[in-house]
């Protein structure tokens, strides 16, 4: 499970979604903390950041701002929108119907 | 409003996206960075860390594309290649893609010009406020079944309509009257044409006045107000276009009127005659003004806002049976009727601009198959590198795609081009068109504009789909396999490319016809109607009252020095004197007796029109002498009995025979009063009234002492006729200041064209048939010289073989004008067709005029040869070496 395409469609948007829910980070920091948070399950290739990073903001669901990280170096810091927080919670739904379903079929 | 949201920044990450393609850059340098950095820490080898990064990373090229993607912008790029790529593909080959752009050019210019013209002149006719509220009230008899349903309305309904309707916000009347203005500062007395309002009709129809004000609602009362509101004409014409008149009282009626307000110059409301508007009540007594039995006025209204026309009419036509019923005994009308006022003005431009509207998009529609045609011929060449590039894997889709971008460049160069030309035809139309009506309204604007992208969107869909489609629809390798075989032509493709040139020529000669048809109703109309030439012509016409002038000498005295004093008037050119002047009515006519042939039935006798004209008349009319001579100074002697007739008196009555010399006896059989005149000249028709058939007329001297009663001064002036009417009435208040003088009229005010008329739609129609004949030489000669392009190895080896160039001429000749003559074949059932359609506006012309039928065939025929012969010519002269090393 290493490769993007193997993620479910549309997984990679809720999942940069869900981890800008609690802060603004940049895209290095994003593909951290989701690698982190799965345990390193989720290994996202990490430049396929950047094309969904683009479309989300297209979308208006998130929004970026250029700041200074730790280091001092530029960096472009993505936040969520009110709107991206609204399509959060619908693909959260989505996600735990769908995986429900899933665990349904699967352990049966 | 998340999708305009979304359109607004996808446009600002266009305009930005340079800047943006090198933040993201930036954006994934850093983040490879911190990965490196930290694997290092992690105790890896630089080298190492960069490589695992990287890995981890991706392509970076793919990616930014990718993520590019995400700025919505890719199709503007794929429009952008396809852009670049089809100009490319045009610029190879310049001859057809001038031919096309010029073809596009004209025919999109020439749909928009005319399209901005006939809307200004047919589309909005009047330059009303509002005019879409306003409609015409008309009384109904129901019993009435017969004529005109639309009955005038009389005073005292009209008053109880406009007391108590609900359902329209006003309404206004007006009726003709006749006044007599009398010289106060020593010009002639004069009668005019007057017109009576109520004093809310010009804000009724939003018309303001250039100077002073309109009726005051207390001068429209019964009593002694005697004001005056002077139409443009009138008071550049009396009053010297002096502005200071607003205040200033002038002699009518033999009563003092105060002028209050001038009207704007292109009010020409009801009529043209019109020369002074005086209040409603002006004159009347109460009995008269509330009276229900007189039907004289017009009513018009205007509509409230959310009633519909019906509702508001029943509930005048409900207070209408009321009154009917109220007053039975008188004639009062028991129902109303009403009508969109435009329906009113503009009833006899219906069919005109349906017509119009028809022509332009006949020429459209021939323009686009023109193209069609070209795109097709230019497809067949091209045979096979679509083949090539079919065999290369690009899709059927992409291969449309690609086509179809460059007639939309096509297209657009046209219509871009098309519009500068519209504007620049516009421009010169108003500049060189004389007498075009409302002129002033013509211009180019946004409407036109997004007309023009309209028409290039339609053009680019017509002309460009079906070659496109059958260009591409062909297996590959069938493709190859043709072109290969070095004839090029697939047999599909050049019969679609036949069946077009076909179509297209029918078309032309649909259009050809029907206008050759209204050309020769405009001819007809230009020769025969009025029968006279030049525009800067004034009549005045008085008449000499028998009391004071016993003895013809008298008249004869008077109307010689008037002419005279006239004559040395500055900018005068010519004066005449006749009883009435072409279009100004028929004025009496008199059976007369043909010696040689007096056995006529008394039904059939010979009968012609009765006009008094002086040896001037004809030549200041610009009536042409056609045979003999006009008048001379001795004519006018009382025995000398000279008459001169018009050109369908002879035809009538004396076809084919020479009449100078040849006597006429007139007298009635109930006077038995006869007199022999003899016939000294022959002139040109006039007609008495336009639109009217022509009537056989006589002349007879104007001094020859049969004149009594009614004379008529004409002028030919060097400038605007009308501003030496002052100049002239001076002459005549001179000579004589009692005399009253009657319509003071220029000749278009005389015909009162206010709209529309048929020479304006007949030449309308001439440039149509001449662009479309154009086009059609044009598409011919394209079409034509690609196919000879194409055919060159086959010529060259048909020449190499021994054909002789006569046979080659011939060959190709054959090729181009076989759809020609389909088409022409086709063209002439339809040209039968729309000319029964089109007969209510054809005068004096037969739907099925051998003569109309017979030349713009030949036309056809000449312009098709033409256009096949410098092909043909080409073909002809082939080296066939140079031919066949091509191959």
């Amino acid at each position: 499970m290493g490769k993007p395409n193997d993620l479910v469609q549309g997984t990679l948007g809720l999942l940069i979604l869900k981890t800008l829910s609690l802060e603004s980070k940049h895209g290095w920091a994003i593909a951290k903390r989701i690698q982190q948070i799965s345990n390193d399950v989720l290994q996202v290739q990490q430049g396929s950041l950047y094309p969904a990073l683009q479309r989300l903001e297209q979308q208006g669901w998130i929004r970026s701002k250029w700041g200074e990280t730790e280091t001092g170096r530029q960096a472009r810091f993505y936040s969520l929108t009110a709107a991206g927080r609204a399509q959060l919670e619908k693909e959260r739904e989505m996600w735990s119907r769908l995986s429900a379903a899933i665990d349904l079929v699967v352990e049966s | 409003m998340r999708w305009v949201d979304q359109i607004r920044k996808t446009i600002a990450t266009l305009f930005r996206r340079q800047q943006e393609t090198a933040r993201l850059d930036e954006e994934m340098r850093f983040h490879l960075e911190q990965e490196i950095a930290e694997r290092i820490q992690l105790g890896a080898s630089p080298e190492d860390a960069r490589k695992a990064a990287m890995r981890d990373f991706g392509n970076p090229t793919l990616l930014r594309d990718e993520a590019r993607r995400g700025w919505n912008w890719g199709w503007l790029e794929t429009l952008g290649r396809d852009l670049r790529f089809g100009a490319r593909a045009l610029m190879r080959s310049p001859g057809f893609t001038v031919t096309t752009i010029a073809v596009m050019t004209l025919c999109i210019g020439a749909t928009i010009c005319l399209f901005t013209v006939v809307r200004a002149v047919l589309l909005e006719p009047l330059p009303f406020q509002d005019p879409d509220n306003l409609v015409m009230v008309y009384e109904h008899f129901r019993s009435n079944t017969l004529g005109n349903p639309y009955n005038e309305v009389a005073p005292g309904d009209f008053y109880e309509w406009r007391a108590q309707t609900h359902g329209f916000a006003d309404m206004a009347s007006y009726h003709y009257s006749s006044l007599t203005v009398t010289g106060d500062h020593g010009e002639m007395p004069e009668m005019v044409a007057a017109q009576k309002g109520t004093w809310n009709l010009f804000p009724l129809l939003g018309v303001r006045p250039v100077l002073g004000r309109t009726f005051r609602e207390d001068e429209d009362q019964v009593g002694d107000h005697h004001v005056a509101i002077l139409t443009w004409s009138f008071f550049q014409r009396r009053f010297g276009g002096d502005p200071s008149i607003v205040g200033k009282t002038f002699r009518m009626a033999a009563r003092p009127y105060m002028v209050v307000g001038v009207l704007p110059e292109w009010f020409a409301y009801p009529d043209a005659r019109t020369q002074v508007w005086v209040p409603y009540s002006d004159g009347e007594t109460y009995e008269n003004l509330h009276a229900h039995d007189n039907h004289n006025p017009f009513v018009v209204a205007r509509m409230k806002p959310g009633v519909s026309l019906k509702t508001a009419t029943d509930e005048v036509s409900a207070l209408q049976y009321r009154m009917h019923m109220q007053y039975a005994g008188k004639p009062v009308a028991e129902d109303v009727l009403s009508r969109p006022m435009i329906d009113d003005v503009v009833q006899d431009v219906k069919t005109p601009l349906l017509m119009m509207m028809a022509a332009v998009a006949c020429m459209l529609l021939i323009g686009c198959l023109n193209v069609s045609n070209l795109l097709v011929a230019r497809g067949a060449a091209r045979q096979k590198e679509m083949s090539i590039r079919g065999a290369l894997g690009a899709g059927r889709f992409a291969l449309l795609r690609e086509q179809m971008t460059e007639t939309v460049i096509l297209c657009g160069c046209g219509g871009l081009l098309g519009l500068l030309l519209a504007m620049a035809g516009t421009a010169w139309l108003k500049l060189h068109w004389k007498g075009l009506p409302r002129a002033a309204a013509i211009h180019v604007d946004v409407i036109i504009v997004l007309f023009t992208f309209g028409v290039v969107g339609l053009t680019a869909v017509l002309a460009g789909l079906l070659p496109a489609l059958s260009s591409t629809q062909r297996g590959v390798l069938e493709g190859l396999k043709d072109s290969s075989r070095g004839s090029g032509v697939g047999v599909s493709r050049a019969k679609l490319r036949k069946t077009l040139l076909s179509i297209e020529i029918a078309l032309t000669v649909v259009l050809l016809l029907s206008s050759g048809l209204l050309l020769k109703s405009f001819v007809q109309l230009r020769t025969t109607d009025l029968g006279i030439s030049g525009d800067h012509l004034l009549t005045l016409r008085y008449n000499l009252p028998m009391e004071v002038y016993t003895k013809p000498e008298q008249s004869l005295a008077f109307s010689q020095s008037l002419l005279e004093r006239v004559r040395r008037i500055p900018g005068i050119e010519s004066a005449g004197l006749g009883s009435t002047v072409p279009g100004a009515g028929w004025d009496g006519d008199q059976v007369f007796i043909i010696p040689e042939r007096p056995n006529y039935e008394s039904n059939k006798q010979p009968d012609a029109i009765v006009r008094y004209a002086d040896p001037s008349y004809f030549a200041t009319l610009g009536i042409p002498l056609i045979a003999g001579r006009v008048f001379n100074e001795h004519d006018r002697l009382d025995q000398a009995n000279k008459v001169i007739v018009s050109e369908e008196l002879v035809k009538r009555y004396y076809p084919g025979e020479n009449v100078i010399g040849r006597t006429i006896v007139i007298g009635t059989d109930i006077t038995n009063k006869k007199r022999t005149y003899e016939i000294v000249g022959v002139v040109g028709n006039t007609l008495w009234r336009v639109g009217k058939p022509t009537k056989a007329t006589t002349y007879f001297p104007v001094f020859s002492g049969n004149t009594g009663y009614r004379s008529t001064l004409v002028v030919r002036t060097s400038g605007d006729p009308l501003s030496y009417a002052v100049a002239i009435q001076k002459e005549i208040a001179a000579l004589d200041p009692q005399l009253p003088v009657v319509d003071v009229l220029t000749i278009p005010q005389i015909v009162g064209e206010s709209t529309v008329n048929q020479s304006f739609s007949a030449s309308l129609v001439l440039v149509f048939a001449v662009l479309s004949l154009l086009l059609a030489g044009v598409g011919l000669y394209g079409v034509l010289s690609y196919v000879v392009t194409q055919r060159v190895p086959e010529i060259g080896i048909r020449i190499a073989l021994g054909a002789q160039r006569g046979q080659v001429l011939g060959l190709v000749l054959r090729d181009g004008l076989r759809p020609v003559v389909f088409g022409l074949v086709i063209g002439v059932g339809g040209g039968i067709s729309v000319g029964y359609v089109i007969r209510s506006l054809l005068y004096e012309t037969k739907p099925l005029d051998p003569i109309v039928f017979a030349v713009m065939a030949t036309l056809l025929l000449v312009v098709a040869a033409l256009a096949s012969a410098a092909p043909a010519w080409r073909a002809s002269s082939i080296d066939p070496m140079q031919a066949l090393r091509t191959e």
